[in-house]
């Protein structure tokens, strides 16, 4: 197939017209927009770059950034550290093996909007009966702050991604050398030290991919943080997707918002560019 | 040695079980509670139902709606997995058969795409799609090929890339279509990963939430949206609620009983490459 075959572009055409009109098309459209003041249907001034300016002064924005970094950095490690340990729990030699690993996945399949109400349950009503049950105060009334509502979106995110993180780590243990686990055991190395010196490094490029999906995943959040805390108490727990969402739909500050969500776009794009760069630069270090 | 070795497997299983079991807890919690009466959940949460009632799930399906959100969610997500795998799987194709490189950064394009998030398309989408009256189940099928191509292309071009050239050949020889070729020899060859971007995109497409709460209206509502109004009706009434999000997950819990296997290896497949 070359450039001038006919079929090549009858082939290609299909989706690279769907690509065009539902991501890049809109994409360039609001970008224009963001120096105007758009209100989804006109726009009647240009305004160079106030949009933007007002952007970063914006307080509901920035918080909603810290939140999301705050967010992010907790959840990456925790996701990871569980996921890592499940992964490495069910691939060793149990009958039980296949009904731990359906078991932990099973959130995935799940929508973030479903499991949010679901966990709004379990915070609201489960901790709170667990709490006056053992009378522990620190069960009582989650949600009902920022503290509680962060970390209630923090254990909801844990337990549903590390199933999936889980899932990659595995593909990469199994691919360790089995010989080679033997070949030390022989040698009087411990678990710990098999564990250690011979896997961990073997798995360093599934790093790659969890952290990158982890983070990514972190950024996007939207339907669970609709579903637990809808933003509450005050917007407190608003993050970054939600915030833009509230701008633009419940504010109607068509503009704005999309200058909030091209903000967006830089920060997730260029987190991404950046971890990809620098994981494939440590690993043909090591 | 070997005695040592079965208490060290017999702890792991201990530590499997207890991890599994709080895993589950949140299921367990919102099953029992389904079957309680207002004021039961009011006295217990954790134990089992003094008396059960299928109340709760009666009075949930007919308030949800179930069966059209049902209809609407299979129509939704069947139509636009079919259109991905179609148009996808073509475009990979030729994609990666075509060595020149205008091919290469039309390529190159798709992964791009990537890169940018929903919600920094979202706001100019519904504009555009609302001036042309397509905000409506045709419309977001659409939308959703347009979402999910990047990913599928990326995957089918990976495995177009290790069947060898000399099959198209032979076959055009013998003067075969391009068309024949692909849709008789290549495609076939392809079903592995086919069933690794079926299930990829039918997680995502199944639960998805925000578009579809953009784009349709009320009647043509999918499960996650008939969730939506309906959880905000029961703010307070937790028995409905969670009967009917029970009633929601009933179908997902089915497929993953029968698939897990192909599901699981389907979402390792996507992920690491």
């Amino acid at each position: 197939m070359t450039n001038k075959n006919i079929s090549f572009w009858l082939f290609i055409l299909p989706a690279l017209f769907a690509l065009s009109v539902v991501v890049f098309y809109p994409f360039l459209y609001g970008f224009y927009y963001t120096f105007t003041d758009w209100n989804g249907l006109t726009a009647t001034t240009f305004l160079g770059f106030e949009n933007y300016i007002k952007v970063f002064q914006d307080e509901s924005f920035t918080d909603a950034i810290w939140f999301t970094i705050k967010f992010a950095i907790v959840s990456i490690i925790l996701v990871n550290i569980i996921g890592l340990g499940l992964a490495v729990l069910v691939t060793q030699k149990m009958k039980i093996n296949n009904g731990l690993r359906t078991i932990f996945f099973m959130p995935n399949l799940i929508g973030g909007l479903i499991l949010g109400f679901i966990w709004q349950f379990i915070f609201k009503s489960g901790f709170d009966a667990v709490g006056r049950l053992l009378d522990l105060e620190f069960l009582q009334g989650w949600l009902a702050t920022t503290e509680t509502g962060f970390w209630g979106l923090v254990i909801l995110n844990v337990w549903q991604y590390a199933g999936y993180i889980m899932i990659i780590y595995i593909s990469y243990l199994q691919s360790v050398p089995e010989e080679l686990l033997e070949a030390a055991e022989i040698d009087g190395a411990s678990v710990f030290q098999r564990f250690w010196r011979i896997k961990f490094p073997l798995v360093a490029p599934a790093f790659t991919v969890s952290l990158f999906l982890t983070l990514s995943n972190a950024f996007k959040l939207y339907d669970q943080n609709l579903a637990l805390t809808n933003g509450g108490p005050y917007g407190s727990t608003e993050m970054l997707a939600m915030e833009i969402y509230q701008t633009a739909f419940s504010r109607y500050e068509m503009a704005f918002a999309q200058s909030k969500a091209v903000i967006f776009f830089i920060l997730v794009a260029a987190v991404a560019v950046t971890q990809v760069y620098w994981n494939k630069k440590r690993e043909v270090d090591m | 040695m070997h005695q040592k070795k079965k208490r060290y497997k017999m702890w792991l299983t201990i530590i499997g079980l207890t991890i599994a079991l709080i895993w589950l807890s949140p299921f367990y919690l919102m099953i029992v509670n389904a079957f309680k009466t207002k004021f039961d959940i009011f006295n217990n949460v954790l134990a089992l139902p003094e008396a059960f009632t299928l109340d709760n799930f009666k009075q949930a399906y007919i308030d949800l709606d179930f069966l059209n959100a049902l209809t609407n969610s299979l129509i939704v997500s069947v139509s636009s997995i079919l259109i991905i795998i179609i148009f996808s799987s073509m475009a990979a194709y030729a994609l990666s058969r075509n060595k020149s490189r205008l091919s290469g950064g039309i390529f190159l394009i798709f992964v791009a795409a990537m890169l940018i998030p929903f919600q920094s398309v979202m706001i100019p989408l519904i504009s555009i799609f609302g001036k042309v009256n397509m905000l409506n189940t045709s419309g977001l099928i659409f939308m959703y090929l347009g979402f999910g191509s990047s990913l599928s292309i990326f995957l089918y071009h990976g495995a177009v890339k290790g069947i060898p050239v000399s099959l198209d050949e032979a076959a055009m020889i013998d003067g075969a279509s391009r068309w024949t070729i692909f849709w008789k020899i290549i495609f076939p060859m392809l079903k592995p990963i086919t069933m690794t971007v079926m299930i990829l995109n039918v997680i995502w497409i199944w639960n998805d939430y925000l578009l579809p709460s953009l784009v349709l209206s009320q009647a043509y509502a999918t499960i996650p949206l008939r969730m939506f109004f309906f959880f905000g009706q029961y703010t307070k009434q937790w028995h409905l609620a969670l009967a009917g999000l029970t009633l929601a997950i009933i179908p997902v819990i089915l497929i993953y009983f029968f698939a897990q296997k192909h599901i699981i290896k389907g979402v390792a497949d996507g992920a690491v490459k």
